[in-house]
């Protein structure tokens, strides 16, 4: 069947089976393979984009669902000059990231959390992040890059 | 005052900026022009015989391109074992097949039956449901004991029994063994086991096969942590190819931990279907393949026994483990319950006697293998269980009684075969203490108490032996391989510089932190260094990352092929500089002559190199040099972790209220990269404590086979870490003076968490000596209540 949304900014169409998952839209067809796919049962949230400004799962949602949305990957994410956005900025200085795998879904995930909370507490972070799993940091430079992003001082917390 | 470049600083990672903008290049986002997909028909029962296979209907279906089955492969060798065990009675490990599709039987869920290849990855997994396999199922062993008992149902039929080996370390004599033990004023002895896990990097393996008819070369893509070591295995064990027409890649890898260290059956079969179907063909596993075909983590069970004098001295240990190693034998399987794990059973202590006892076994469930820590967690977890167990029995402070049998005098030569060069274990407890505020746990267990919570507070110990290995050493210890590690620095005529390396990065940050250390040694910027990983078209051999090995190894020979580059550079420089070269200096990217104030640019002498106008005759163009580094001993990081944890009386869950670890890590090089690594390894120690369990039933069914049955460890499960690394003794050895960090983490802390449990439970009157991990709120309840 026919699809088209706006992805990043741009009109997008495509020609996709009923069973296309919207994450394997965006990788297979668009070619934007910084979403990714890290489980096969909606826990890991490696693939999580904006659609229509809410975080989704996107190997959770047919890519027909998403006809005629509004959806946001981590490419568009950084800034019209393509430096990194406050978010991701932060990720790198706080070191929120090591094999990177996870870091789209996370970093897409934060910014949802901060459009509805813009200074959550380390607790609430914690609460947010349940359905985006992280092998390699911990979690401890993911939240604080967060509270960081969100101008929260930092500096107190153990260790970099 | 922390540096702001160069070995000592805290440099922002460069790689990240591709991950976060999802620019990075991960094995599943590579894409070749013609590409079919394979989906393999794994098998859904634990053990049985093939009786027949008919894949007709299969090859008939749309876009199918081929069906391969085990008959495919008969020609074509098995996946190896990289390392041969010799038993205690001399003999070697019984060394079973490994097919690359099952030939004749099944041994594990998830074996791989046949393969379907097709234009489609949905057409690859619809024929495969049309492929008509009928097993006949055989009893499953599942349990070790039960599977070392004369009479068992054999895992290969062709094997005398399913025990690999019957191996032994440390005193062999049992009758001065015997004589320690009847001998001590004090005898603390436990069961325990070591829980199987799953690595779960976050991104699944992939693999890409393609070939190239023209000039019968193969490109292997894989996510993997050695490209060299899949390359020679799959050429030289497995396919029977030529090194120099098989080209592998590991390009951005998200995460290994262990598990993409070895050489599975996919990567072969990829790289053999290729050119059988004369078509480039990718596997992408899904994490459910991955819990039935990833190779497995830890799976120990043990009984240790701890032997005191009337002072407390630790005089006698002996541990009696089965390992299980799954179906078959994965690449590293059979060095992890024995060379990595009955060589650090001294721990951190002076004990003069010491028996290691491992029955490695055979079972129908996924083959085992290293997972962060490799042996070492297994080795800490008995040794820091049974002495936290005997401070209790014997009331004294678990502190002091380890501060009391610690090795202080270095080098120490242990009974258990290692060297340790350096260390300083007080030291670092005194850190520990301090960055943990010990002193202030008594109020904070109150605290707690007010809330109607039980606080305890656990101590870990861990020592570890890391960069593996000096060839000659392991070669003696069954090992197949050399454990090297290579780099080529490649100096550009502009002056900028790339440095191939063996190491591969895939969350490291290597490509920050290696030319920090470059950077330092010829005084220019770090933006002028770039480091080249994961293809073997590029980089010298060198044996890849695990066990906390890069900087150690790999690190060391680019330090050499770096010291290669200045002294030919100073041969340049006197040239220019009309000087001796043994007045040569270089500092800060300047070669001067020492006393005067000539001197001649970095840059200057790089262009002079590949421009050789004004050159001196007996030097060759050019600048670049390649090292090799094979390590005089293994390094041996350790350190002291605290955990405190609050456990509910009503429901048994427990809650990590802090965890702080102090760490000896020789020098460091950038402490950012290793607070991550620390971090990163206490939240897997964490998992494993508190959450994480492969579980098998007694059929041999996966029970946890996706993460809504695997508890992974997320962000609300673990607290913030304190870390504390400025207990340092230099490696002796190398030219860093580093140790490895990577699994520091791991190691250290699942006994601390489990200690901490057991201290809040007995501290609210509950006397229990031993919960079994993962310490879930339904044990803690029953044994808080049984």
């Amino acid at each position: 069947m026919k699809i088209s949304m706006t992805v990043n900014g741009k009109a997008v169409s495509g020609d996709v089976e009923g069973r296309t998952l919207l994450s394997g839209f965006l990788r297979d067809h668009l070619s934007l393979t910084g979403t990714h796919v890290g489980c096969d049962t909606a826990q890991c949230g490696a693939c999580v984009v904006h659609v229509n400004g809410e975080a989704v799962k996107s190997c959770n949602m047919l890519a027909a669902e998403a006809d005629g949305a509004d959806v946001g990957t981590i490419e568009g994410q950084a800034t019209a000059d393509g430096s990194l956005n406050v978010i991701q900025q932060a990720f790198q200085d706080h070191h929120g990231l090591q094999c990177g795998f996870c870091t789209p879904g996370m970093v897409m995930s934060a910014a949802a959390l901060l459009k509805e909370n813009p200074r959550p507490s380390e607790a609430e972070i914690r609460k947010y992040l349940e359905g985006n799993l992280c092998r390699c940091t911990g979690y401890h430079n993911i939240v604080k890059a967060i509270m960081a992003a969100s101008g929260q001082d930092v500096g107190s917390i153990a260790a970099e | 005052m922390p540096k702001d470049s160069g070995i000592g600083a805290s440099s922002k990672r460069r790689e990240d900026v591709r991950f976060l903008t999802g620019a990075g290049n991960y094995t599943d986002d590579i894409n070749v022009h013609g590409q079919t997909y394979v989906h393999f028909l794994r098998s859904d029962i634990a053990h049985g015989r093939i009786k027949s296979l008919d894949t007709s209907t299969a090859e008939a279906m749309p876009g199918v391109v081929k069906v391969f089955t085990g008959k495919d492969f008969e020609g074509v060798g098995g996946m190896p074992c990289g390392w041969e065990v010799t038993d205690k009675h001399g003999a070697p490990m019984q060394e079973p097949p490994h097919p690359i599709l099952a030939q004749g039987k099944v041994r594990h869920v998830g074996d791989p039956i046949a393969a379907v290849v097709a234009d489609s990855l949905e057409q690859a997994r619809d024929a495969a449901e049309a492929i008509d396999v009928d097993i006949e199922e055989l009893p499953a062993v599942i349990d070790m004991k039960a599977a070392a008992q004369d009479g068992a149902t054999l895992v290969h039929d062709d094997l005398k029994n399913n025990v690999c080996y019957d191996w032994q370390l440390g005193e062999t004599d049992d009758a001065k063994v015997n004589e320690v033990f009847a001998n001590a004023a004090h005898v603390t002895t436990l069961d325990l086991v070591n829980n199987r896990l799953v690595a779960n990097p976050m991104e699944p393996r992939v693999a890409v096969g393609e070939y190239k008819r023209g000039t019968d070369e193969y490109t292997l893509f894989t996510t993997s942590q050695n490209p060299h070591v899949i390359r020679l295995l799959m050429c030289a064990f497995v396919l029977g190819l030529p090194e120099h027409k098989v080209r592998v890649v590991a390009p951005d890898v998200g995460g290994g931990f262990g598990t993409k260290i070895f050489h599975y059956a996919e990567e072969a079969f990829c790289t053999f279907a290729a050119k059988a179907c004369n078509r480039p063909v990718k596997w992408t596993s899904s994490r459910s393949e991955a819990f039935m075909s990833d190779a497995h983590g830890r799976d120990h069970v043990s009984k240790i026994e701890l032997a005191l004098d009337a002072d407390n001295n630790f005089i006698g240990l002996r541990t009696n483990t089965f390992a299980n190693l799954g179906a078959y034998l994965s690449t590293f399987s059979s060095s992890v319950p024995t060379w990595l794990h009955g060589t650090l059973m001294a721990g951190n202590y002076k004990t003069p006697v010491i028996q290691v006892n491992v029955k490695a076994m055979f079972t129908n469930t996924v083959p085992v293998d290293a997972y962060r820590g490799a042996g070492r967690p297994e080795a800490t977890y008995q040794l820091e269980r049974v002495v936290d167990k005997a401070a209790r029995e014997l009331g004294v402070d678990p502190i002091a009684l380890r501060r009391q049998n610690f090795i202080t005098q270095f080098p120490y030569d242990t009974p258990v075969a290692l060297t340790y060069d350096t260390g300083n274990y007080n030291g670092t407890m005194d850190k520990l203490e301090a960055a943990a505020d010990l002193a202030g746990f008594a109020a904070r267990r109150a605290q707690s108490e007010t809330k109607g919570k039980l606080r305890g507070l656990g101590i870990n110990c861990y020592i570890e032996a890391c960069g593996i290995a000096p060839s000659n050493i392991v070669g003696m210890l069954g090992a197949r391989a050399g454990l090297y590690d290579a780099a080529t620095v490649r100096v550009n005529a502009t002056g900028s510089i790339s440095v191939m390396v063996g190491a591969h990065s895939h969350g490291q940050g290597h490509e920050t932190a290696f030319p920090q250390v470059v950077a330092d040694m010829i005084g220019i910027d770090e933006s002028m260094i770039e480091i080249v990983h994961g293809d073997t078209s590029k980089i010298p051999f060198g044996m890849g990352t695990y066990g906390s090995r890069s900087l150690a190894v790999c690190g060391s020979a680019m330090v050499k092929a770096t010291e290669k580059v200045i002294d030919k550079a100073k041969k340049i420089a006197a040239h220019l500089l009309e000087a001796s070269e043994a007045d040569i200096e270089l500092k800060d990217g300047q070669f001067s002559v020492a006393g005067t104030d000539k001197s001649v640019a970095w840059g200057d002498v790089t262009l002079t190199a590949y421009v050789p106008h004004n050159y001196p005759l007996e030097v060759e163009p050019g600048l670049e040099e390649t090292a090799f580094y094979d390590p005089a001993n293994f390094t041996f990081p350790s350190g002291a972790y605290a955990c405190e944890v609050e456990v509910d009386p009503e429901t048994g869950k427990v809650s990590i209220e802090a965890f702080t670890a102090a760490d000896d890590f020789g020098n460091i090089v950038n402490p950012m990269i290793v607070d991550g690594q620390v971090h990163g390894g206490i939240g897997q120690g964490i998992g494993q404590a508190l959450l994480e369990n492969c579980a098998y039933d007694e059929n041999g069914q996966l029970l946890s086979a996706s993460f809504m049955d695997y508890a992974m460890p997320r962000a609300d499960d673990v607290p913030f870490y304190g870390v504390d690394h400025s207990s340092q003794t230099p490696c002796t050895h190398n030219p860093l003076g580093v140790k490895g960090c990577g699994e520091a983490g791991a190691i250290g802390s699942p006994p601390a968490v489990v200690n901490a449990v057991l201290d809040a439970l007995n501290s609210g009157g509950k006397a229990v000596d031993h919960i079994d991990m993962p310490v879930s709120p339904s044990r803690v309840w029953a044994a808080m209540n049984g």
